[in-house]
């Protein structure tokens, strides 16, 4: 009892005694909060070893407010009082701890000023892809003769350390071959197959088809489609405006400081045009949803977020969406930078200007004037003039008070879900709606009448009727193409750092700005997109530059420099050759980032140049190729295998951009789309464009283009895999596509040739882009006279093969034949590889 | 024709037959192909792989219930609620409650069924479902699951690839990945549809940011099962036979000239190509099953799940990993009534024929079955005609709903979890999709940690960063 007396007492006294912070609070953070909260980390935003810092608090605000220990959640965290307990390991503060954190908030948080200069900024990260991106001496090599540019050099002078010889070239049609697929995407005519490379490049890199097949990489990258992607997966039919934007920009060399600016904030620029605005469309392929129960604001927010991540990954070769929820966990970027980032996009609106495409202004001038008039036909057939305003009227109420009539907030979240702006028009006085904004609220109104439709003022409406009237009538309407974009809106929105990332759970506010451990913004520079694009393309930011050549160089060689070519951070690889990558860089910038003077430079090496052979000697010695002693074969991406067979057989149509065509589907794949709708395939020469063209409906995508591993187009791509698998081989054996495509090339072979051994090498010439060997001739002829004896012995089975032979004045078993060895020639590993 | 060339002719005819090794290794002895690069390869990137540890169970049909079945209507009987019939939750149980659809002050809306215990465990089901009740001790019921996600495409996405967003891998493609496919001729994961499509479609069986060949294959209902499985019109196999034999002599051919072991893996997937078009057909071809199996299922009615869960028995007895079997919808927002009686019409026969031909034929052993949604549904009515019950539906309710699990190393005849009164909520057990996805992969030998893929820097996993083992579900 005396001692419990005795205790008390002591504790009264040291109670009494008034908190020094010096003495008794600053050596309790050092010990226990530091290690999170101090100079090194900061998790959730928070530093307790800096007045400034520890009395602004964390992400989710103040922790401290001075006066006030009962409000300051600094406490509820020591004390476990909000399920969050603190520090989350080791022991529990102690009451004495407690109490001290308890008297001196209470207090008013006394904290003597002193000089806090040394921490004012952060210290530049040590990462390599950080550091500013220095033009390197090109390096000397003992054999001369072999570099052809500064390039070889670098490539040579490691070699030369390793003790390892280059490889000789290719040989001249591999090198065509290579260089038409790998600039273009097409293999060459036979007539093309051979010649000078420089003057081959040349012809090249000037040719339409570059734009197309250097799009087709930044439209990974842009996670590029034509539906929406999630759940009813509508169609976009006018996303293709963009792509057309992507192939003009590589056409015409945009230089790439333009490409940038313009895609991140072309509705920005001063006197910015259409084409600047179809630029931002690039924000525009994040996925929509139009789920019923959607949370608008949860969906805009992931939007928002996918844009950053995107941007992140394309331009900066970093995995910021890591700093979504916490701290980047390896990289130096914080949650903040994240949200910092966030607030660039945050206040820019989605919109699509009218712009109707070339052609399009006539026919549909001509039917308006008819349109209108069965538009009010419609109007008056269902009585919309007397029913719509009461429907309006009761949805504005549930909208107000959605607990009030839970039939009628129903009918208000399908407005808003399943109409863009449904509300807003809903809001606007029918006095001042568009036609356009009057019409789609129509068309909700008959889609969607709810309770009305039992009323008895509505008796004998057909309301579906009339909602499948309106939409035939639209239908028939010809079409005017949008542009989808990008706007900012009048007012800004605000941005908070969400915590965990949920956007329920809002914290701090924050403004734009750049990731702190990267070159400032310049001063003065307003925070907008604007601003952002140009920083993206400062020629002190090295991220931009590095991750851009490494991507081409990865295009050419099958492998970047860096190889994780999505990740230049402290996780992904580190450069096989930093000297090379920087002297890139620093020539892409210098030469005003000339997209097409990077590619020329690259496939003008002797690096480029050499043989791919797998050599024995560096097998298990260099197996990934990292030291560049031999070009790579390369199993040819998605779209190039179907482009490839298409052009061999002549059934090609090589018109440059425009609208998406719908390739032939396999009709079970349709059955398992949430609404199986029409997938009308196109007819004529349409049905034959490069398959960069085919319509691509995220949640059927099409067969060939994922067994070969093309994107899904959910996420950004920076990097294709490479697989071999068994459904590759059925897809190159019995896909119908391809199968017309070794008719068209045995059609092909048979007019052009009239010989067994010369229409053999044209065929393999026109596949391979060179003449066939002895050993091949001699089992292709095996294989062909096997095949012919075989339809000779059954002479309707040429028909049933080849049913289109006799309308091409064919002989049917010769056909069949010719069209078997097509088939086994567009099968092998060869054809679908560039060299 | 020189007797090197005759050689030559037969090893390149016969090259099926004869080992590349030894084609290689006379015609470098004949003095034929001295640069010639060393053998190729064996190619067989999906053959099976050691698990973690002993596993229980080395195959998983996943019978899902896409939409979400009403737990309330079928297997979690809640009498409490007859006194709540047709009111609203007091304001306190409100409070936290957050629906895709309805608000919170939606009624209630007890269960129109019956329940009954059944076997000798006592497992209560509806009378909706008196063929999965006949086999009541064979089911682990989980009616303690929990989901964070109420809307369709992020729940379904949650449940098959432990991530509401998309570009996740799926379960099958996860154990596709971290054991092999113990099938020589099928792929280790299949999807098969019925009902009309769904809301994730091919988010269900991707692969996700793992490599391509572990993205499951679906067989589709109708037209061809594979795509482009189908020889072209009129060619028969004997002539795909040479076909592929002339693609396979010109690939070794330019193997020798390049020396890419990539073309060996060419050259066998191609093989397995032509073992699938024969497998694939005898694998569809239900006649041979008996007439009393196929009644068994219900199979010989016009019911595509009927013919699904026969066929996912001779995938696991065919050696694949993991089919899935999906049914839509069960999306009953409205007649929900007539709605589950038409989905339990088309299901529960099959389903419970499943359990009992695999254990008829010993291989529910070895084989988890799951039965289940992306979540339940609602205990409150969503009311879309005021006054007529028979459109009477339920909202979306991932708070507390019930799956249920068979087979291979989970523990039968038991309940798991229990939720409250009024089903709101779990009052016990909860066990989050995580656990669940935890659960099944330790049964299949895998530590759920450790099945882990590279990919933007960091390790990804099923379980993203949560799951814990549910010991209660074990045997």
């Amino acid at each position: 009892m005396r001692v419990v007396v005795l205790m008390a007492g002591a504790l009264a006294a040291l109670l009494a005694q008034p908190v020094d912070f010096v003495r008794d609070v600053e050596p309790l953070f050092q010990k226990r909060c530091s290690g999170c909260h101090g100079a090194a980390r900061q998790l959730s935003g928070l530093r307790l070893d800096r007045k400034a810092d520890a009395l602004r608090g964390g992400y989710s605000g103040a922790v401290i407010a001075p006066g006030n220990a009962q409000g300051s959640r600094l406490l509820r965290l020591v004390t476990a009082a909000e399920g969050v307990k603190m520090p989350p390991a080791g022991p529990r503060l102690t009451a004495a701890e407690v109490d001290v954190l308890r008297r001196w908030i209470d207090s008013g948080a006394p904290w003597p000023e002193r000089a806090e200069s040394a921490a004012k900024a952060r210290p530049r990260p040590a990462h390599w892809a950080f550091q500013p991106v220095r033009r390197p001496a090109v390096p000397a090599v003992r054999n001369a003769n072999w570099p052809r540019n500064p390039i070889d050099r670098f490539v040579l002078a490691r070699l030369e350390q390793e003790g390892v010889a280059p490889s000789p070239p290719a040989d001249s049609r591999t090198l065509i071959r290579r260089l038409h697929l790998d600039l273009t995407g097409l293999p060459p005519a036979p007539e093309a197959s051979s010649g000078a490379a420089e003057e081959t490049a040349a012809r090249l890199l000037d040719a339409p088809h570059f734009g197309e097949k250097w799009a087709r990489h930044w439209l990974d990258l842009a996670r590029y489609a034509d539906s929406d992607g999630y759940e009813q997966d509508q169609f976009r039919p006018h996303a293709w405006r963009y792509r057309d934007w992507v192939i003009r920009a590589f056409n015409r060399n945009l230089p790439f400081d333009q490409f940038t600016v313009q895609q991140i904030a072309g509705d920005l620029l001063p006197g910015s045009t259409l084409d600047d605005k179809t630029a931002t469309g690039f924000h525009r392929q994040t996925l929509t949803s139009r789920e019923g129960g959607l949370d608008t604001e949860q969906l805009r927010t992931e939007q928002v977020a996918d844009r950053v991540a995107t941007v992140g990954a394309a331009w900066l070769g970093l995995t910021l969406e890591c700093a979504r929820c916490h701290d980047h966990k390896y990289d130096p970027i914080s949650q903040r930078d994240f949200y910092q980032l966030y607030a660039f996009f945050n206040s820019a609106d989605e919109v699509n200007h009218l712009a109707p495409a070339e052609g399009e202004m006539g026919p549909y001038l001509q039917q308006r004037p008819e349109y209108e008039r069965r538009f009010r036909g419609i109007l008056s057939a269902y009585r919309v003039a007397e029913l719509q305003p009461p429907w309006e009227r009761e949805v504005r109420a549930a909208i107000a008070d959605p607990a009030a009539r839970l039939e009628w907030t129903q009918v208000a979240d399908y407005v808003k879900v399943y109409q863009d702006h449904g509300h807003a028009i809903l809001h606007t006085p029918a006095e001042r709606r568009t036609f356009r904004q009057a019409h789609d609220l129509t068309r909700v109104f008959l889609k969607y009448p709810g309770p009305l439709a039992s009323w008895p003022e509505a008796k004998g409406v057909n309301f579906s009727q009339g909602f499948e009237k309106l939409e035939q009538l639209d239908a028939d309407l010809p079409g005017l193409s949008e542009v989808p974009a990008l706007a900012e809106r009048d007012t800004p929105r605000r941005t908070h750092i969400f915590l965990r990332g949920d956007f329920r759970s809002p914290g701090i506010e924050v403004g734009p700005d750049v990731p702190a451990a990267l070159p400032p913004l310049p001063p003065g520079a307003p925070r907008n997109r604007l601003s952002l694009a140009r920083w993206l393309v400062g020629r002190d930011q090295p991220l931009t530059a590095r991750v851009t050549v490494n991507r081409v160089w990865q295009e050419l060689f099958g492998r970047g420099l860096v190889a994780t070519s999505e990740d230049f951070g402290t996780r992904g690889d580190l450069p096989s050759h930093p000297e090379l990558l920087d002297w890139l860089a620093a020539e892409f910038m210098d030469s005003g980032w000339n997209f097409k003077r990077l590619v020329r430079l690259i496939v003008e090496s002797a690096t480029y140049r050499q043989s791919s052979r797998t050599r024995e000697d560096l097998l298990s010695r260099d197996p990934a190729n990292t030291l560049l002693a031999r070009q790579q074969r390369l199993r040819l991406p998605a779209e190039l295998i179907r482009d490839s067979a298409l052009a061999a057989s002549g059934l090609l149509h090589p018109s440059i951009g425009g609208r998406s065509f719908f390739p032939p589907m396999p009709v079970g794949l349709l059955k398992v789309a949430y609404r199986s709708r029409e997938w009308r395939v196109s007819e004529g020469p349409e049905r034959y464009r490069r398959t960069l063209y085919a319509f691509f409906w995220r949640s059927v995508p099409h067969p060939q283009r994922m067994n070969f591993d093309a994107p899904d187009t959910l996420t950004t791509c920076s990097r294709r895999q490479r697989s071999t698998t068994p459904l590759q081989a059925l897809n190159l054996l019995n896909d119908p596509e391809f199968h017309e495509a070794a008719q068209a090339l045995a059609a092909r072979v048979m007019r052009e040739r009239a010989e067994l051994s010369a229409r053999l090498t044209r065929v393999v010439e026109l596949a391979l882009s060179r003449p066939p060997q002895a050993d091949e001739m001699a089992l292709l002829t095996r294989y062909y006279v096997r095949k012919r004896q075989r339809l000779e012995q059954d002479p309707a089975l040429g028909v049933r093969q080849f049913p289109g032979a006799a309308a091409a004045d064919l002989d049917p078993a010769e056909a069949s034949a010719w069209a078997g060895v097509a088939s086994v020639v567009l099968n092998l590993d060869e054809f679908i590889t560039r060299e | 024709m020189s007797p090197l060339d005759r050689r030559r002719d037969f090893l390149l005819r016969g090259a099926c037959g004869l080992g590349s090794l030894a084609l290689w290794d006379l015609l470098a002895r004949d003095g034929y192909a001295q640069t010639a690069p060393p053998p190729l390869p064996d190619a067989r990137p999906l053959a099976p792989k050691p698990p973690h540890f002993a596993a229980k169970a080395r195959s998983v049909i996943f019978l899902f219930m896409e939409g979400g079945p009403s737990q309330i209507d079928l297997f979690d009987p809640k009498p409490e609620m007859a006194r709540w019939d047709g009111q609203m939750l007091p304001e306190s149980l409100r409070a936290h409650l957050r629906f895709a659809f309805i608000k919170p002050t939606a009624r209630v809306w007890a269960s129109r069924q019956t329940f009954r215990k059944h076997g000798q465990s006592g497992l209560e089901f509806s009378s909706l479902l008196p063929h999965m009740a006949s086999v009541a001790d064979a089911w682990c019921m989980v009616r303690s699951a929990h989901s964070n996600q109420f809307n369709h495409h992020p729940g379904q996405l949650l449940m098959h690839c432990g991530s509401p967003m998309v570009g996740r891998p799926a379960m099958g493609a996860w154990l596709w990945y971290g054991l092999g496919s113990a099938s020589q001729n099928l792929p280790g994961f299949v999807a098969l549809n019925s009902g009309r499509g769904g809301f994730a479609s091919s988010g269900l069986f991707t692969s996700g940011f793992l490599p391509s060949m572990y993205q499951g294959v679906p067989f589709a209902t109708s037209g061809e099962p594979i795509a482009y499985l189908s020889n072209p019109p009129g060619l028969g196999s004997d002539e795909q036979r040479e076909r592929l034999e002339a693609i396979r002599g010109l690939n070794e051919l330019h193997y020798q000239q390049t020396g890419d072991r990539e073309i060996a893996s060419r050259i066998a997937a191609y093989e397995l190509a032509f073992r699938m078009q024969t497998a694939a057909p005898e694998l569809l071809d239900l006649s041979q099953e008996s007439k009393e199996t196929l009644a068994l299922y219900g199979a010989d009615q016009d019911n595509a799940f009927a013919r699904n869960c026969l066929l996912a028995r001779r995938m696991v007895e065919r050696g694949v990993r993991f089919v899935l079997c999906s049914h839509a919808s069960w999306d009953d927002h409205g007649s929900l009534l007539s709605g589950h009686q038409k989905n339990c019409r088309l299901v529960d026969q099959p389903s419970a024929a499943l359990i009992k031909d695999l254990r008829q034929r010993g291989l529910l052993d070895d084989t988890i079955v799951i039965w289940g949604g992306e979540f339940g549904r609602t205990p409150l009515a969503q009311t879309l005609e005021p006054g007529r019950e028979e459109a009477t539906g339920r909202d979306h309710h991932p708070d507390a709903f019930t799956m249920l699990l068979a087979g291979g190393g989970i523990r039968p005849g038991t309940v798991v979890g229990r939720t409250d009164d009024l089903g709101l909520s779990v009052a016990e057990d909860k066990v989050e999709v995580h656990d669940l996805h935890a659960t099944l992969l330790h049964c299949l030998g895998l530590e759920h940690t450790r099945l882990t893929y590279r990919f933007q820097g960091r390790n990804f996993r099923l379980t993203d960063v949560a799951g814990q083992v549910v010991r209660k579900m074990l045997v």
